[in-house]
């Protein structure tokens, strides 16, 4: 198979439109995500900026239009066909969405039982790795998801959504209902998700300073039209709907982040095929 | 205008009543299909578990108290007639034909039926089923049809389980408090059950409840909204129209299996 084109865009929409019982919530957008590259989807409530991360997951199908992820509609695929794509796709849903009545260690593991044939002692080395890897201790392994705090649980979830070495994340309101420290090992968990792995990352927030840091690219979806640029390009435009956005303290953004070093492991941890990465 | 507003109404209803059995004909394949590849054993046994076992207590007092009641008043009116002798036939008969199994199935509907609605709407709630779906596994297959045929199995042992108990409860009130001879109230009991008109036909209602109550809990845990209010509405709609259904159901089958035989 031959390398996908480094600059084709990975995820492409083509006059997509979306409606709930007849309410649009996605009006024919096209809008292009770069390859290995951190956009993130900017809107106030209700603009479709969890629907869009929704439709490029397959979990939604558009009443019209084209998604294309690397060249592939996945709007026009049955969902037994989506397999192959969402192997290529992970997801950080805002609660989680790990299952209550598993462990964490299950939970991680779930995709690795249910996706390969790898023995229990293989997966058991995959699962610490990577709770490591999120900056969370071996022992977590073995508590619920209800035992997590808000900060633990969506690591967590980010740790079970690159389990499998995704091309493509998803983050839904990553930062939201977290303290500030847990913003930022997030944020910094992203970063080095994108910088190292090459990882295309598309989040929707509203968490205007970790927009500011994390962003190459943002996509501000206002009412009837959607706008596409870097942070600063949208901060410095003379609209005021679209620079609006950034009003909000950005003292913080400048700061540089403090998050703790012990999150390092990242780099080298195992792959689900055994293999390390770099 | 008011009567073509009406009529318009009516139509749309109509409509709506008609998808909505085919959204739940189409549920019931997926579920058929999704219970076959993988076969997950140890989820099965799970969900036989969670919905058989924990329902034990609830079947076997219920199933005490309706004998006991039953006892009562059907020696309290044979005993006019001087047909006290024909308790263990009247309450037998009654149990195993009919109260047994459907109110079995309206226990199960109350305790299994609406844990298993609220469960899967929860999860769809909290985004755990997109999550599997994210993960390429078929929710159908890991969380519906677990559930939905572990009610289906447990069903026939369940109802089975509350006419062994209402059978003793009317002998502890028959033969312990009113003094009939245990012999007598045993062999009418034993004389006017059929094996295969009676017992067959209850282990086919509790089968055909069992499925039914699986279906309708899965199906409206699945297609809940997807917030707590959703939640609230798949657990109350789960026991209301299940309720109902498996009424109507039972007179259909014991008409249909009354008429076979």
């Amino acid at each position: 198979m031959p390398a996908p084109d480094a600059d084709r865009p990975h995820v492409v929409l083509d006059r997509v439109s979306m409606a709930f019982d007849e309410r649009p919530v996605v009006d024919g957008l096209s809008c292009s995500f770069p390859r290995g590259r951190v956009t993130v989807i900017l809107g106030g409530s209700g603009s479709g900026k969890t629907t869009l991360l929704r439709l490029v997951a397959g979990l939604l199908r558009p009443t019209s239009g084209r998604i294309e992820i690397d060249g592939t509609d996945v709007a026009a695929l049955p969902e037994s066909a989506l397999a192959p794509v969402r192997a290529r796709i992970g997801m950080l849903f805002q609660g989680g969405a790990l299952l209550d009545s598993l462990s964490v260690g299950d939970n991680l593991a779930l995709p690795l039982r249910e996706r390969t044939r790898l023995p229990e002692k293989r997966i058991a080395e995959i699962v610490a790795a990577r709770l490591d890897s999120v900056g969370l201790d071996d022992r977590v392994a073995r508590l619920l998801p209800g035992q997590l705090s808000g900060g633990m649980l969506r690591r967590v979830a980010l740790a079970r959504a690159i389990l499998l070495d995704p091309e493509i994340l998803l983050c839904d309101e990553p930062f939201s209902g977290l303290d500030p420290i847990s913003v930022k090992r997030i944020e910094l968990l992203l970063s080095r998700l994108n910088r190292h792995h090459g990882m295309t990352i598309l989040i929707v927030s509203h968490h205007i300073a970790s927009t500011v840091r994390l962003a190459d690219r943002v996509l501000l979806l206002l009412p009837g039209r959607a706008v596409a640029g870097s942070p600063g390009e949208l901060r410095a435009s003379p609209d005021r709907e679209i620079s609006g956005f950034f009003d909000e303290d950005l003292d913080e953004s400048l700061e540089p982040s403090g998050v703790a070093t012990r999150l390092d492991p990242l780099d080298a941890e195992p792959r689900a095929d055994g293999s390390t990465p770099g | 205008m008011r009567m073509l507003d009406a009529i318009r109404e009516l139509g749309f209803r109509s409509l709506g009543v008609v998808a909505h059995l085919g959204q739940l004909l189409l549920f019931l394949l997926s579920i058929l299909r999704a219970s076959l590849l993988p076969l997950r054993p140890r989820r099965w046994l799970e969900e036989i578990w969670g919905q058989g076992v924990l329902s034990l207590v609830i079947i076997c007092v219920s199933g005490l108290a309706v004998g006991m009641v039953l006892g009562l008043q059907g020696y309290n009116t044979l005993v006019r007639f001087g047909a006290e002798g024909s308790l263990g036939a009247v309450v037998g008969l009654s149990l195993i034909r009919e109260l047994g199994p459907v109110l079995a199935a309206l226990l199960v509907t109350g305790r299994a039926g609406s844990a298993t609605a609220a469960e899967i709407a929860s999860m769809v709630a909290s985004e755990q089923i997109d999550g599997l779906r994210m993960m390429s596994i078929d929710p159908v297959n890991m969380v519906v049809a677990p559930k939905a045929l572990a009610l289906t199995a447990v069903m026939p042992a369940l109802s089975t389980l509350f006419i062994l108990f209402g059978i003793a409860g009317a002998w502890l009130v028959g033969v312990g408090l009113m003094g009939l001879d245990g012999g007598v109230f045993f062999s009418s009991l034993n004389n006017a059950v059929r094996f295969e008109d009676d017992v067959l036909g209850s282990l086919l209602k509790g089968l055909i409840f069992g499925a039914l109550i699986g279906l309708m809990a899965t199906f409206r845990g699945y297609h809940a909204r997807p917030n707590a209010a959703g939640v609230s509405a798949a657990t109350t709609s789960t026991v209301v129209v299940t309720s109902v259904a498996i009424l109507i159901v039972d007179y259909f089958v014991t008409a249909l299996w009354g008429f076979q035989i």
